[in-house]
């Protein structure tokens, strides 16, 4: 039995805080924006979403690298950890960002590049895990999923640039006058501080659900191998 | 570097010769992808004037669903009776393989566009016609015969192998086909040029990338 390590619990407690004191700061120090109003607020934590799934997208194309190299378990759970939270997330931001579209340009979804691609990197991760679902032998089943996983992050940024090229209305965040139009505003500082805060409480908590999927992982594979041992040694 | 080429030969003339003497492969791609079309036709009611703006995307669906059967084909027929195993063994580079597989895939997927070309160009008087409108397809067939043959050599290896296929290399491909669509949209409908000339170095770009990637992760796919 692996013990739970003493820092993870300290993380636990750090990452619950972070994120409640995120929660604080938007609700009650951030201004309300003068243009679109109170729904303006959920963009701090649709951001910080969308931030913690392409992380773990990140995470889990390295994953798939180094598991290509290194030929441990380690790296297989690790990448499967990183995709299954960011799926979760990658989700939470497109459904936030929905709840603000539907008043900033009146319509719960556009074709628009970044959307477009968000709902991409969706079904490419839901197809890696139907991937690992169809595969019985653990060793074939990381050594595809790590091949699958660095094909999605090469492709993901080649389709978020075709679809770029088709012209876009998804604001660019920190953005100039120009971008007012369609949506995008300049931040003053209490907004600056709540949107940096949410990233970084946001990473903290992507950090910790890592750790403890990871862990999950390790305890599976062990559960498994103490289960073949048992049969083995029963014959 | 010529035994290279010769062993590539040689795989690409296995597949063709095998397909002679049945034909399965091309035939079904071949019927499936005029049905698409009738549905298309259907369901999209194509007459010649809505056909302008449509006709691109009918046919690059139609090519990646009959591509796709292709695919699937020339791997399982590997698989099922040991072949892959077989050329395994043989003493030569994995990537003489993988290139081989590509080349035989592409050769049966150029087959079936060009079949249904004429009789799409028939049906709705597109003139498809056009050195530059082959080139895409042309260059459009590589893209995605060069994720799809990777695909679907793993694919093979897998229990849920006849679903799979499609819902792993549909989201995969999605920026050729995009780019795709795009350039032959600018042939069809005969933009100048020059609007639409940054479409085909996309593709070219995507042809080379995806190309190449799957070169370097072919020999993880068939290790055992």
């Amino acid at each position: 039995m692996i013990k739970k390590p003493r820092l993870l619990s300290v993380l636990d407690v750090l990452s619950g805080m972070m994120i409640l004191a995120a929660a604080g700061l938007v609700f009650f120090y951030a201004p309300v924006e003068q243009m679109m109003g109170l729904v303006q607020k959920v963009f701090y934590f649709h951001v910080a979403t969308a931030w913690v799934g392409m992380l773990g997208f990140i995470v889990a194309a390295v994953a798939g690298i180094f598991y290509l190299a290194k030929r441990t378990e380690q790296w297989d759970i690790t990448g499967f950890a990183a995709v299954e939270i960011s799926l979760i997330f990658f989700l939470t931001a497109i459904i936030l960002g929905s709840i603000w579209a539907k008043p900033a340009w009146n319509t719960w979804w556009t074709w628009e590049p970044r959307l477009t691609t968000a709902a991409i990197v969706e079904l490419i991760y839901a197809a890696y895990l139907l991937l690992r679902q169809g595969v019985d032998d653990p060793e074939r089943r990381a050594r595809f999923s790590a091949i699958y996983a660095i094909f999605g992050s090469i492709s993901i940024p080649l389709t978020f640039v075709s679809i770029r090229f088709l012209r876009t209305i998804h604001p660019v965040v920190i953005g100039t006058a120009e971008t007012a139009g369609k949506g995008g505003f300049n931040m003053d500082s209490p907004m600056k501080l709540t949107f940096f805060f949410s990233l970084a409480a946001f990473t903290v908590f992507f950090v910790d659900l890592l750790w403890h999927r990871i862990r999950l992982g390790k305890l599976q594979a062990e559960v498994e191998k103490l289960r073949i041992d048992t049969y083995s040694n029963g014959m | 570097m010529k035994s290279y080429l010769g062993a590539i030969r040689a795989i690409i003339w296995k597949d063709l010769t095998a397909e002679w003497r049945t034909r399965e492969s091309l035939t079904s791609m071949l019927v499936f992808a005029l049905l698409v079309v009738l549905i298309f036709n259907f369901a999209l009611e194509l007459d010649i004037q809505a056909q302008e703006s449509l006709s691109a995307g009918v046919l690059w669906t139609t090519f990646v669903f009959a591509g796709t059967i292709g695919l699937n084909r020339s791997m399982a027929l590997e698989k099922d009776r040991g072949c892959l195993d077989g050329l395994l063994l043989a003493p030569v580079d994995r990537s003489v393989i993988y290139f081989g597989k590509v080349i035989g895939n592409l050769i049966f997927m150029l087959l079936v566009e060009i079949i249904v070309l004429p009789v799409y160009s028939f049906l709705y008087g597109v003139p498809v016609f056009q050195p530059g409108f082959f080139l895409v397809v042309l260059l459009g067939s590589i893209g995605y015969v060069a994720v799809g043959t990777l695909l679907a050599t793993m694919v093979v290896q897998v229990r849920t192998r006849d679903i799979l296929l499609p819902i792993l290399l549909f989201p995969l491909t999605l920026p050729v086909i995009i780019a795709a669509v795009k350039a032959s949209q600018g042939f069809l409908q005969m933009i100048p040029f020059d609007e639409f000339s940054s479409w085909l170095n996309i593709l070219i770009v995507y042809d080379l990338i995806f190309t190449a990637v799957a070169f370097m992760v072919f020999d993880y796919v068939v290790e055992e």
